[in-house]
């Protein structure tokens, strides 16, 4: 059973620490959810443990130090969808979800067979046949973000982190692009950590919530625990009324007057 | 089901792109103060290669093998390597607007070179395009470094901007070198225009060997000029390690640019109008475009060559004139279209 095994990452930009010891376990077929207020290093953190910027800490995937290793090799264990994935005009889809490849293929080598096989499986997989011929340009907000994860997927890693997936779409999207998520890490035994900024929904799916707050975990653990009316008081300054519906925890603001 | 295939240059293309070849080609050669018939160029041509009978005249044969073939050559491996060039640049740094000249890596070739020349230009004859290659080198960091630092949001101009600010500098150093050095200066002015004319097969066998590797290596990149596509970041996290293969795909492209550069002088905008047409036919993945390029690129300066040669004849313009003059309203033109922010 793989497992992702973070301890003390500490990330500084500019001489500016931006997140310091964290510690995080996440195994394959969970789904650990980072919340907290703007500027609290959300974004950051998940950068981080992509290798985009650079960290001090361990990172550890079933005992591989992921500092161990190239770039290349590194994708192959984590792949990364950013918040607003780059969506290259007059690619088609087809190609864009290709790339996801690039991992598994030496630098000058152009696609096998069997990368062109793995990428359909995974188009049809995620219901996007139909537009395997579009520009990737023309898609609306919930089918980039299928594409992108679709493209995550190809690249066949165990781990899955997803910067805010679903902060630009409405909620019918939303769900769309969560049910997919919560399918994928239980079907393919994939661990997901992803960032989000609406509480009530980053309490439907994930299994554990990390509340980050200038750059240090505050709370963590289930959304019941995490989500109370105390913990955002005091982190997001913000006065709001807790509901506990079937679901998970509701999140309302409070009116002053 | 639907399925799709990695993007590839279709049969069609390939054989339009071989008539499109062989008639540039022909045209390049017949074409001039005596023009020959096409079949007179081919008779004489495979002569020399094959030793069959000629039909032609001692005259002809001269014309067609000592002056025009070479220099349409040369042409066309120049035209390929700029073009592939420029395409290169662009898939990299993800610029509509790159082209070995507008980045200053002409203006660096021409001062590495021309510091070359007035260093004793008999003996630097194969130095010299390693001259040109460090300079050229060294105008591309200089202009990637300072479009990057100075305007932090990632403008497709800031990097063009810091491009014309870097050729204007090396160009003047040049030129100053040059006032220095007046005995010399009539034969770098007209290398500085660009030039084919007084080419011959010992300038195409310099830089030929040059280009050929330079092009070799930049096919071998197309697809991953297709990851860059999604910019650094996302490039990086799918395994890609962006900065070594940047730095490899610009290294390949400025050798075969200042080889190009040291033998031609300086020839603008081949980078960025021959990659432009073939996207709007072909779209955008490099996989395609790169190819392309070098087969067009090729094409487009036979034909530019023979424009200068005729436009004024008996006189010659020069070659970088005629690029000048079809290329600028070019630029404007991507540089208008390219403003919305669809950076390719």
């Amino acid at each position: 059973m793989t497992k992702l095994t973070v301890r003390g990452l500490q990330v500084d930009l500019a001489s500016k620490n931006i997140v310091s010891n964290i510690d995080l376990e996440v195994s394959v077929g969970q789904w650990t959810c980072i919340i907290g207020p703007n500027g609290a290093g959300k974004s950051s953190l998940l950068k981080a443990l992509a290798g985009i910027i650079p960290s001090t800490g361990e990172i550890l995937i079933d005992g591989t130090n992921m500092r161990d290793l190239s770039q290349r090799d590194r994708a192959c264990w984590i792949a990364y969808v950013a918040q607003e994935p780059v969506m290259p005009t007059g690619m088609r889809v087809f190609d864009y979800v290709l790339l996801g490849r690039t991992a598994h293929l030496k630098m000058l080598a152009t696609e096998s067979p069997k990368d062109l096989e793995i990428t359909h499986y995974v188009i049809s997989e995620l219901d996007l046949v139909e537009f395997i011929d579009r520009d990737i340009a023309t898609l609306s907000g919930g089918e980039r973000q299928r594409v992108a994860i679709a493209r995550a997927l190809t690249q066949a890693s165990p781990i899955i982190l997803l910067d805010e997936p679903t902060t630009a779409l409405d909620v019918g999207y939303q769900q769309e692009v969560l049910e997919l998520i919560d399918k994928l890490r239980n079907e393919k035994k994939i661990a997901v950590i992803s960032t989000m900024h609406d509480l009530t929904v980053s309490g439907l799916y994930p299994d554990r919530l990390l509340l980050l707050a200038q750059g240090r975990v505050v709370a963590s653990g289930s959304a019941e625990s995490v989500l109370t009316p105390e913990n955002i008081a005091q982190h997001y300054g913000a006065k709001v009324s807790v509901i506990n519906h079937a679901s998970g925890p509701v999140v309302i603001p409070e009116r002053n007057n | 089901m639907r399925t799709a295939a990695a993007r590839r240059i279709t049969p069609f293309a390939w054989v339009v792109s071989a008539v499109a070849v062989l008639f540039t080609l022909t045209l390049g050669v017949s074409i001039g103060a005596v023009s020959l018939p096409p079949l007179t160029v081919w008779s004489e041509i495979s002569s020399n290669l094959f030793g069959t009978a000629s039909s032609s005249t001692s005259s002809e044969s001269t014309i067609v093998w000592q002056l025009r073939l070479p220099r349409v050559l040369l042409a066309f491996v120049v035209g390929s390597m700029l073009a592939s060039a420029g395409c290169a640049y662009q898939g990299t740094f993800r610029n509509p607007l790159a082209d070995p000249y507008l980045l200053g890596v002409s203006a660096g070739a021409g001062l590495g070179a021309t510091i070359a020349i007035f260093n004793g230009s008999g003996t630097t004859r194969f130095l010299l395009p390693l001259a040109a290659f460090v300079g050229a080198l060294g105008a591309v960091v200089l202009t990637y470094s300072l479009g990057r630092s100075a305007i932090a949001g990632r403008s497709s101009t800031a990097l063009i901007l810091a491009g014309v600010a870097v050729a204007s500098l090396l160009t003047a150093i040049q030129t100053l070198l040059q006032q220095q050095n007046t005995d010399k200066i009539r034969e770098i002015y007209a290398w500085v225009l660009g030039r084919l004319s007084t080419s011959g097969w010992n300038d195409l066998a310099i830089i030929t060997p040059y280009i050929l590797i330079c092009i070799i290596v930049l096919l071998r990149y197309r697809r991953v000029l297709d990851v860059f596509a999604v910019g650094d970041e996302e490039a990086l996290t799918m395994g890609l390690p962006v900065a070594r293969a940047r730095a490899a795909i610009i290294v390949a492209a400025s050798l075969g640019t200042a080889a190009a550069v040291a033998v031609t002088g300086l020839i603008g905008f081949v980078g960025i109008i021959v990659p432009h047409i073939l996207r709007l036919i072909v779209g955008n993945s490099y996989r395609i475009l790169l190819p392309l390029s070098v087969i067009y690129g090729g094409v487009f300066l036979v034909l530019a060559d023979i424009l200068a040669r005729t436009i004024l004849a008996p006189q010659e313009i020069s070659i970088g004139v005629v690029t000048a003059l079809l290329g600028a309203p070019f630029f404007l033109f991507v540089l208008g279209s390219s403003k919305s922010g669809s950076v390719t």
